[in-house]
């Protein structure tokens, strides 16, 4: 599907380094942070938000991966049939959880998200980061780190690639099909 | 609580791995593509992270009823089932023939056609005739089937659960050879065990007393060369009644359940003589590789059909098979509810 890009790899990076330091500027630093990146794509955000935090502070923040197929309230409209593992390499209770998933729309993913690590254990707080929020939330719910904010119609897709899942880096908008 | 401590590379899976695997009915694992029983195993994975933590319960199946439909005994099976649907926050009504109005002879479609109208979402049927539940899936429009094993046809279930096992310690299953030792030709765990195995590659070695296993030369059967040159999966299957020979350089050993009634009926003259030429022991397990795991879909006759040694020992997974019994009938039903969702 051909669509138009609107950001490339350079915005993303830029995007990234940003919602970086906002994450450490909101928490006073790294101590007691844990990033979960929502499957697919919040995975390889996650892991450069670390990355980053490591680059620039020299703390490990520990990256945990989140697939909430079997917290969705939307199974009914959309199958989703494959289930991947949720690991989380610490215990979240006492911690900071960052919620971290590529676009932020609907909002339903994100209360996914919340069940699914409540049902890890007690965290301090959770924060939640999105590299694209296109806006039409259905739920109460709203990101407290955001790489870019693209106005959207319904009618639109918001594809977002990584180069460790797609080969390349750039986000674009689709017409639906 | 930590989920898994595991942090081995992710790898990211292509469009492919996202293909939605649609069926409405699990009655028996010979029309399951490779790929498909590779998801199935794969999402089984992901459902026994959620039996480790402390909160066993996710809210995928939330509002689905799920109906256990048992015309012969079962305690393994039914609460696998059972822990299964609940795990997944479905609602499991268990329903047993000696209490219930099949007593008073209700027929199965009439039972079946009752459990759907009452808007049952699955029914989990087992039942001594080989066919039924084929045949309910056949009569009723709403309600996904699962055979939980059929007379001496298929229990594709445990099928599923042998080769999660077998693939959880061995890693690939093609080209690994795969000996079932046992009352093959009574055993519906041996024959959705050996369609599974063979549609993973494996080579297939059936063993134990030449009475007791399937003819291999019936046409389209075991080992035969298929109906019309059509490629048979089971062409690979070959048969050796001799288990000292046959569990040479076996990477698993599958023993199966010896019913004792088949000794009265004349199949083998004595327990004695099975136990001296088809026990698995340790005598024989050392014949086959070293780091070979032996199985059973139990329940099972200590002594008998494995050693007291055995069935405790460093290869048994006799323990775990129950375990990933659990995770794959999670991963069934989570996969037949979203078909349903899919068809409609």
């Amino acid at each position: 599907m051909p669509g138009r890009r609107i950001i490339d790899a350079d915005e993303i990076r830029r995007a990234v380094t940003r919602m970086f330091h906002e994450i450490l500027e909101r928490n006073r630093g790294a101590d007691g942070l844990v990033l979960a990146g929502i499957r697919t794509r919040g995975v390889p955000l996650a892991e450069r938000l670390a990355e980053q935090i490591r680059q620039a502070e020299n703390i490990e923040v520990p990256v945990g991966r989140l697939d909430i197929n079997l917290y969705r309230d939307d199974l009914s409209e959309r199958p989703r049939m494959r289930i991947r593992p949720t690991t989380m390499p610490v215990d979240v209770a006492g911690r900071t959880v960052v919620l971290v998933d590529d676009v932020l729309y609907t909002g339903r993913t994100v209360r996914a998200g919340l069940d699914a690590i409540s049902d890890l254990g007690r965290p301090l707080r959770i924060q939640v980061a999105a590299l694209i929020d296109r806006g039409h939330r259905e739920l109460p719910i709203r990101a407290d780190f955001v790489g870019k904010n693209i106005p959207t119609r319904q009618m639109e897709l918001v594809r977002v690639r990584f180069h460790e899942t797609d080969g390349v880096d750039d986000v674009s908008i689709l017409q639906r099909g | 609580m930590v989920a898994t401590t595991s942090n081995e590379p992710e790898v990211f899976p292509g469009n492919a791995a996202q293909v939605p695997v649609l069926r409405r009915h699990v009655l028996d694992l010979d029309d399951f593509t490779a790929e498909e029983i590779t998801a199935t195993l794969d999402n089984a994975a992901a459902m026994r992270a959620v039996l480790e933590r402390d909160v066993k319960k996710v809210p995928a199946l939330r509002g689905r009823v799920i109906v256990t439909l048992f015309y012969e005994a079962s305690t393994r099976t039914r609460i696998s089932f059972e822990e299964a649907g609940k795990i997944l926050s479905a609602d499991v009504i268990n329903m047993t023939a000696s209490a219930s109005s099949i007593e008073k002879g209700e027929s199965l479609l009439n039972t079946g056609l009752t459990l759907q109208a009452m808007g049952v979402d699955v029914i989990v049927v087992r039942h001594p005739h080989s066919g039924a539940p084929h045949f309910l899936a056949r009569n009723l429009n709403n309600v996904a089937v699962i055979n939980a094993g059929d007379g001496a046809h298929a229990h594709p279930t445990q099928g599923l659960l042998d080769l999660y096992t077998a693939r959880d310690h061995l890693g690939e299953l093609a080209g690994r050879k795969v000996v079932i030792v046992g009352d093959v030709l009574h055993s519906r765990v041996a024959r959705s065990a050996v369609w599974g195995f063979a549609k993973a590659g494996s080579h297939v070695v059936l063993s134990g007393p030449p009475t007791l296993m399937p003819d291999p030369v019936a046409p389209g059967g075991w080992g035969s060369a298929g109906n019309n040159g059509v490629e048979n999966p089971l062409a690979n299957v070959t048969v050796d009644t001799n288990l000292d020979t046959a569990i040479e350089g076996a990477d698993l050993v599958m023993a199966l359940r010896l019913q004792s009634e088949r000794q009265q009926r004349g199949f083998f003259p004595s327990l004695r003589e099975y136990i001296r030429r088809w026990q698995v022991n340790d005598a024989r397990m050392a014949h086959a590789n070293p780091d070979a795991l032996l199985m059973h879909p139990g329940p099972m006759n200590e002594g008998i059909e494995v050693s007291s040694s055995q069935a405790h020992g460093d290869r048994s997974l006799i323990e775990e098979q129950v375990t990933n019994g659990v995770a794959i009938r999670m991963a069934l039903l989570y996969q037949l509810a979203g078909a349903a969702v899919a068809e409609n």
